[in-house]
């Protein structure tokens, strides 16, 4: 049972880096600010998410990674809100091959 | 009654960070808990009853997997785009409109928001817009990216919240 | 317990925060930057996991949530630099 236990925590654990080096991927290519935002926010928030389940099943049911998830799932998302507001307030352009930008065109 | 709930969910938490059922430790908890209640309560929590009705914590307890999958959704789609070679997206800021009310419940839609396919909350105004950066940009109508965007997450957001 | 995870693990993590810090670096405006060092937070949470799985420390999950409490504020607090209007709001 321990065995099978071990064998799912590494597989989310694999699944979890993988996804962090995704976002991160993204983080570098992705042309501007709101889209790098949106793959690193994402990615990185779920692979952590998946790494911290992986460290619950491995290291016998530590109650503990489960209230760090809790609190990243709410944070995170909270902290690329605000980035994203700031940016945009404080007149950060989209790419240029941006089709619409509604919030600009409600501003003026 | 607010203080009530915020002293329950503040010494849950304590238990679950030190567990141990040693008693000097569980004491200091509830003492640090009751004070934490005491101070923060009314500012914390909005509607207390909500706390103890059946059918919120059941939606509640739909809603998970249904944001666990759209989550991993938004994952292997950032995942397809980040490695495709040609970059196939095609941003924007489009503009959303929410009936919900609720503070609380604003703040989980845009939470939800920011972390399903393809979008990202950027502004949230007091009548109710919601304005979302979307990676791949299918619909300029407001109610056409209402339907496609959050319509999902409305329904079960205003059972729980509202 | 757990010691036959590898230390190899935490390789793609590694490869994360140097992805993170040339962003960083090169990061055209400052908003990106601070993006990168809000990324960097979570994946040091990441970090502590993985101690906390293949050494017999368990104390490296509560640094993990702490530092994941310190990395929101300190996101919120370079937005907030951003925005241009001072801390005192």
């Amino acid at each position: 049972m321990s065995e099978i236990v071990a064998v799912i925590g590494k597989i989310f654990l694999i699944v979890g880096l993988a996804f962090d080096l995704l976002g991160c991927i993204g983080l570098v290519r992705l042309p501007d600010v709101y889209n790098r935002l949106q793959a690193s926010t994402k990615c990185v928030t779920l692979g952590t998410c998946f790494i911290l389940f992986g460290t619950f099943l491995l290291s016998g049911f530590l109650w503990k990674s489960i209230l760090a998830i809790v609190f990243i799932v709410m944070s995170s998302p909270t902290g690329a809100h605000a980035i994203a507001h700031a940016a945009h307030r404080s007149g950060i352009k989209l790419w240029e091959k941006s089709v619409v930008d509604k919030l600009k065109e409600d501003k003026k | 009654m607010k203080k009530l709930v915020l002293g329950i969910i503040s010494f849950l938490c304590w238990m679950v960070l030190t567990w141990t059922l040693y008693l000097p430790s569980l004491l200091v908890g509830l003492v640090v808990s009751m004070f934490i209640a005491l101070w923060f309560g009314d500012v914390f929590v909005e509607r207390a009853r909500n706390f103890f009705q059946i059918k919120r914590l059941a939606y509640l307890l739909y809603y998970i997997p249904l944001f666990t999958y759209y989550c991993l959704l938004a994952n292997f789609d950032v995942a397809y785009r980040v490695l495709h070679p040609a970059l196939p997206i095609e941003p924007g800021i489009v503009k959303v409109k929410t009936t919900l009310t609720n503070t609380t419940a604003k703040v989980a839609l845009a939470n939800s928001i920011t972390l399903t396919p393809g979008t990202l909350s950027v502004e949230m105004t007091d009548d109710g817009y919601l304005y979302v950066h979307w990676i791949k940009v299918r619909t300029r109508d407001v109610e056409e990216a209402t339907e496609m965007i959050i319509r999902k997450f409305e329904k079960v957001l205003k059972e729980i919240f509202e | 317990m757990m010691t036959d995870i590898p230390l190899i693990f935490s390789l793609p993590l590694i490869i994360s925060c140097f992805l993170c810090l040339y962003r960083v670096f090169r990061g055209p405006t400052p908003a990106d930057r601070i993006v990168a060092v809000d990324i960097l937070g979570i994946l040091v949470v990441g970090f502590c996991a993985l101690f906390t799985i293949y050494t017999p420390r368990k104390f490296f999950m509560d640094i993990g949530i702490a530092w994941a409490v310190l990395g929101f504020i300190g996101a919120l607090a370079l937005a907030k630099y951003l925005e241009g209007k001072g801390f005192d709001e």
